[in-house]
């Protein structure tokens, strides 16, 4: 099943609306500050920041459960900090300090969080797919009642293993939910100059998975269409398929020229930036004051302020650990 | 009891199911076909589809949910029908499986066993006789198992399916069928060591898996020349038993390593690096090497026969290092 969502939309609760907002809001600034750290040269290799995507991440997010797995790509500081891993300990880990989720050996692009389930931080396009259907797998067979969700781009539906994946999880109908985060380019190739067929949800189709293509734009659309989803599969209904259309405001990555798009379809999306349509909608309606929208910024702020803190205090992991996790580290015998 | 390799094999996988419920089987053909080359015959009556599941031609695909459901708790066993095949999945094995714990800093590891037979020998032609599993061997986070005999074949699984780790284990096609004593008690193996098959004091043939039965038949040919030969069976590719090799060395100061892999860039390369590295002086000859012509593996009989090595081959270079003078 393709096509859109039930327009039909019970009315926002202020509070809720405003929680989204401090979520997208949580995102946003802390790209923008890695963005300003990566400039200033305290954080290296290649950076992937989730500017004008905050909407997929806060929407599906919320409608998890604390034992649910998720697994993400390498532009996933927004899906780290939205589960629960602390903004501290990402950036110490894109520092490359010890007090980094992952001791600083996976850096902006691995980061792994096990309290969270947070299963990655991968960095080849579709190879966190196979994953996600074995977590999901794992799952079905200790009869355990959690979801699985798997995020990734729309690039990675060119890949071998998004194909795989998606039957394996339907013949075994697996507590699985794909999110593709369709965002329109392949780091800078265009969704019509790789895909003969543009239609994503359409392909997840194909494979007998209930599939629905969402404006990912619009945080509650987003919302709604995971709660139905993650219901779903968490009741038995086998893998869901969203298919969220979303746009990257910023560069590929740091290194990007951007040489493949104009600039007045970045300023066109820009437009509809999730932050802005949720905030414009509310004021709207009369349920977010001047002041009530400053105090969610100043929450953000503080809390990435904070996390910069935690990380310029971090340390370096001493060399001689070098080889260790290699292997497991067995007790002796 | 009397036991080919094969059963042996089975053996192993219905221990590993009876023992832990988070055990199970997953790949192309392990169900009601009864495995490609029959290991897992009887399995699906014995335990069902639900832990003996065959799975769709997607390497990458069922080894990478097989890394997940590791992940998430289970111990899964997952076949790949040929090492040739499990190239499609290297992705998830290199970059995934090996990777993930020191990617992670230590918080997640992938108790995962791959099992795929390898190597040439009977007629499959390129895509389904090459010997690889020295190429997995110099991934850091793997480890390589290569069973020669009945024993280890019973026993290697239980011990690997017990690692926190991945764990790869190569059976060379040519060793199916064999047959012989097998202990009825036989149970779990170390797999951290390389055994010493055949003692002897004048030179040391290193080899593992497929080629254990001709290298002992060249030990035996040996003899009766007055060449008192020394087998020694790696059983572990990574990490090497660099102490067992070298002592034996040590003791023999010649060596010859027998491998079906290609020679260059090989694991054969690798230990008789380590030979001049660390036991340069003992030795009394240079280290001399055995393996597969540098060809992909033709499907001819008489071709492919002159690829691989023989008995002949093993014996000839043997006498070579034999005769050197130190």
């Amino acid at each position: 099943m393709t096509g859109p969502m039930s327009p039909t939309r019970s009315p926002l609760d202020p509070e809720h609306g405003r929680h989204l907002l401090l979520q997208m809001l949580r995102v946003r600034q802390l790209e923008e500050k890695c963005v300003e750290l990566y400039s200033a040269a305290k954080i290296r290799g290649f950076l992937h920041v989730y500017i004008g995507e905050e909407a997929v991440a806060a929407g599906v997010l919320e409608t998890l459960s604390p034992d649910d797995a998720l697994v993400a790509t390498y532009r996933e500081h927004g899906h780290a900090l939205l589960r629960g891993v602390a903004a501290g300990a990402i950036l110490a880990e894109m520092y490359g300090y010890v007090e980094g989720c992952c001791r600083g050996r996976g850096g902006s692009m691995h980061l792994f969080d096990a309290a969270t389930h947070f299963y990655g931080g991968n960095a080849i396009v579709a190879g966190g797919l196979p994953l996600a259907v074995g977590l999901a797998l794992a799952d079905k067979m200790a009869g355990r009642s959690n979801v699985t969700v798997c995020f990734f781009g729309e690039g990675a539906v060119a890949e071998g293993e998004f194909h795989e994946s998606l039957n394996l999880a339907a013949l075994w109908q697996l507590p699985v939910l794909f999110c593709c985060e369709n965002n329109l380019y392949a780091m800078g190739t265009a969704l019509g100059r790789s895909e003969s067929q543009t239609d994503i949800a359409l392909k997840a189709a194909g494979y007998e998975i209930s599939a629905w293509a969402v404006d990912g734009m619009d945080v509650l659309a987003v919302e709604e269409a995971a709660r139905r989803a993650v219901d779903a599969v968490r009741s038995g209904g086998g893998p869901h398929f969203l298919e969220l259309r979303t746009y990257r405001f910023r560069a590929h990555s740091m290194f990007d020229p951007e040489r493949y798009r104009e600039k007045a379809e970045v300023l066109r999306w820009q437009e509809r930036d999730p932050i802005t349509l949720l905030r414009s909608s509310m004021e709207a309606a009369g349920q977010l004051a001047g002041e009530e929208w400053a105090q969610l910024q100043a929450d953000a702020e503080a809390e990435v302020a904070a996390a910069v803190d935690f990380a310029e205090a971090g340390t370096l992991e001493p060399v001689e650990e070098l080889t260790r996790f290699v292997y497991s580290e067995r007790s002796a015998p | 009891m009397k036991s080919s390799y094969r059963e042996a094999l089975r053996a192993g996988i219905r221990d590993a199911m009876q023992r832990d419920p988070r055990v199970f089987l997953m790949g192309e053909d392990v169900g009601a076909y009864g495995g490609s080359f029959a290991v897992s015959l009887g399995l699906l009556e014995e335990f069902g589809p639900g832990r003996i599941r065959d799975t769709p031609l997607s390497e990458s695909g069922f080894v990478g949910a097989g890394i997940g459901a590791a992940l998430g708790g289970m111990r899964p066993i997952v076949e790949i029908m040929t090492v040739n095949f499990s190239l499609l999945a290297l992705d998830q094995i290199v970059n995934n499986a090996a990777s993930l714990l020191h990617m992670s800093g230590g918080q997640f590891h992938v108790p995962l066993v791959i099992r795929m037979s390898t190597g040439a020998g009977r007629q499959l032609g390129a895509q389904h006789s090459h010997s690889l599993e020295g190429w997995y061997a110099h991934v850091p986070g793997l480890r390589i198992l290569v069973p020669a005999t009945l024993e280890d074949a019973r026993g290697m699984l239980w011990t690997a399916l017990e690692d926190p780790d991945p764990v790869l284990i190569f059976e060379h096609g040519s060793l199916y069928n064999v047959a012989g004593e097998l202990d009825d008690n036989a149970g779990p193996v170390d797999i951290d060591s390389a055994a010493i098959r055949r003692h002897g004091s004048d030179i040391s043939l290193i080899t593992y898996g497929g080629t254990l039965p001709a290298v002992l038949d060249a030990a035996e040919q040996l003899a009766g020349e007055g060449i008192d030969a020394e087998v020694l069976d790696l059983r572990t590719l990574r990490p090497l038993d660099e102490a067992t090799i070298l002592e034996s060395v040590a003791r023999t100061h010649r060596a010859v390593v027998v491998d079906e892999g290609w020679r260059s860039g090989s694991i054969s390369a690798e230990i008789s690096a380590r030979i001049t590295e660390n036991a340069f002086f003992d030795l009394d000859a240079p280290v001399g090497r055995v393996c597969s012509a540098e060809v992909p593996i033709p499907y001819s009989k008489h071709m492919e026969l002159a690829a691989l090595p023989s008995v002949e081959r093993i014996v000839a270079a043997a006498q070579e290092a034999a005769g050197a003078r130190g």
